[in-house]
């Protein structure tokens, strides 16, 4: 009796035709689109001379204008705190309406829908829209981010709603409590921790999408920035990135910090 | 025989609820202080929501007699976040063995490989647009290298950790026959860590193809080109005819992939 003696691993995707088929699609895509791009190898050519000359022009970085930096920067902050505060707040009704366990269809759909469109559009998009309706500067700011916070804390707290412990909230309305103690006093409780969590780590990645969402004129660091790199300033802009990858660093640092204290 | 109450029942002990009313306080503070200090010009907070209102009846109905060049742009915003995913995967896998505390050869290459992460994911991917479009020139290139160098530091960063948490014992008997560290490489981690690179790397391109949308406002390729050009000539209802495609396109995104990664997990 023989038997075969070398063993193979086996392979990703059962079905050779199959696996034959998905691995030439993927080939004919990957050579068709790089070979279509329309690409100006002239110009990208002379981006080596060019990165040269933009960090030689970039070391070292000046911090000459410190006092606009730090200005940009704090005016980064506040707007991060004042969106992560307003998107809490009108997080925690969306929320409510998009767990499917308390409300009623239309109402779950409307919240779904609602956060599902703050979610899909990137901040810098929002931005655009808020600067050309209410005018350059933090307030755009503060409103792209407040929707970008939305997005994310609604439906991550919409999520926890729909796991809550639903013993509590059916014996409040045993007791004939009205829909909004039941909310406050059997649901809240019990999604508390999240919501600051939440809160928390939102403050962190907000700061982070204001230094974004300045590039188009959005108010903050970002627009400090992006004027610095389109005058040329390569030094200033280099510093003002060394700012933001330090700042960045410690307040992942310091909301790692406190969530663990937390739990 | 009357009962009484002796205690009335309390959540938390009194120091508890100090802390919690210091910590309300401080939130607060520093609430106040930013809305305090902010360089807003008020009567333009109150003006905000007519405005809103007015930009949004401006956009209706959208306008579709540019849908050709929106759907030809969609195409290159999909091409740029699929081929940038592609290579940024390949690319992010030695930077993830030599980040992962249990297959890094010594504590220099950790260093570096978690000196790559960082600052990866350090700086937005905008950003690095804005780099890359002043060394390359605007165009899709530029678009394409700055989503990939964003890529390698998440994608590097999550795999890392599914390779530290495999089963060492695979390995260990690999090692016990005397396999070599490429066999040992390939049979013993991963296998082990397939089904989570395969997740990984679904979850960054639908991120990707989010971001992509807007590489073409710095100049940088995709949709975000046409955008542009539409707000910066007050074509309102093109820009509504945009959105509404980023919009499809963004949550075809997200339906692929969640359904691919049902799919594998």
């Amino acid at each position: 009796m023989t038997t075969q003696t070398v063993w193979r691993k086996p392979p990703f995707i059962k079905s050779p035709t199959v696996r034959w088929v998905f691995y030439i699609a993927v080939a004919v895509y990957v050579i068709g689109t790089i070979a279509t791009l329309p690409v100006d190898w002239e110009r990208t050519a002379e981006g080596l001379t060019r990165a040269q000359r933009i960090f030689s022009g970039a070391f070292p970085p000046s911090f000459e204008r410190s006092g606009l930096l730090i200005s940009g920067f704090m005016e980064s902050l506040k707007i991060a705190i004042l969106a992560t505060t307003l998107g809490m707040i009108l997080s925690v009704p969306l929320a409510f309406m998009a767990a499917r366990n308390i409300s009623p269809k239309p109402v779950y759909l409307i919240g779904r829908s609602s956060f599902i469109l703050a979610r899909s559009f990137h901040p810098v998009i929002v931005a655009i829209i808020f600067v050309k309706a209410v005018g350059f500067g933090p307030l755009a700011g503060a409103l792209t981010l407040t929707v970008y916070s939305i997005g994310f804390v609604a439906k991550l707290l919409a999520e926890r709603i729909e796991e809550i412990d639903f013993g509590q909230v059916e014996a409040m309305r045993s007791v004939g409590a009205s829909f909004f103690s039941t909310m406050i006093y059997a649901i809240l409780p019990q999604i508390m921790p999240r919501l600051v969590g939440l809160g928390i780590y939102q403050l962190d990645s907000n700061l982070r999408a204001s230094a974004v969402v300045g590039i188009v004129g959005a108010g903050g660091i970002g627009a400090t920035l992006a004027n610095a790199f389109g005058r040329y300033d390569y030094d200033f802009a280099l510093a003002i990135t060394m700012v933001i990858v330090g700042a960045i660093l410690i307040s992942e640092a310091v909301s790692g910090m406190i969530r663990k204290r937390m739990t | 025989m009357t009962q009484t109450l002796t205690h009335e029942w309390a959540r938390f002990t009194p120091v508890q609820r100090m802390k919690r009313y210091v910590a309300l306080l401080a939130v607060t503070l520093v609430v106040v202080w930013a809305l305090g200090s902010i360089d807003v010009i008020w009567e333009w907070v109150w003006d905000a929501p007519i405005q809103l209102v007015d930009l949004f009846a401006r956009m209706v109905p959208p306008d579709p007699t540019n849908l050709p060049s929106i759907l030809e742009a969609t195409w290159q915003t999909i091409n740029i976040a699929t081929i940038a995913t592609m290579i940024a995967v390949v690319l992010s896998l030695p930077v993830a063995y030599i980040s992962a505390q249990n297959t890094t050869p010594n504590v220099v290459c950790l260093w570096i490989g978690r000196f790559i992460l960082v600052s990866s994911r350090s700086v937005n991917t905008i950003i690095w647009a804005l780099l890359f479009v002043a060394i390359f020139g605007p165009g899709i290139i530029a678009g394409i290298i700055a989503i990939m160098f964003r890529s390698i530091g998440f994608l590097g960063k999550l795999l890392g950790e599914a390779i530290e948490e495999i089963d060492p014992d695979p390995v260990e008997a690999l090692e016990a026959c005397g396999a070599s560290r490429f066999k040992v490489v390939m049979y013993g981690i991963v296998p082990q860590v397939m089904p989570a690179f395969f997740a990984i790397s679904i979850l960054r391109w639908d991120i990707n193809l989010r971001e992509s949308t807007v590489l073409g406002l710095v100049g940088a390729g995709g949709i975000g080109i046409i955008l542009q050009g539409a707000i910066d000539t007050f074509q309102w209802q093109e820009v509504s005819m945009v959105l509404l495609t980023i919009l499809a396109l963004v949550i075809t995104g997200e339906v692929i992939s969640s359904a691919l990664r049902k799919k594998l997990l």
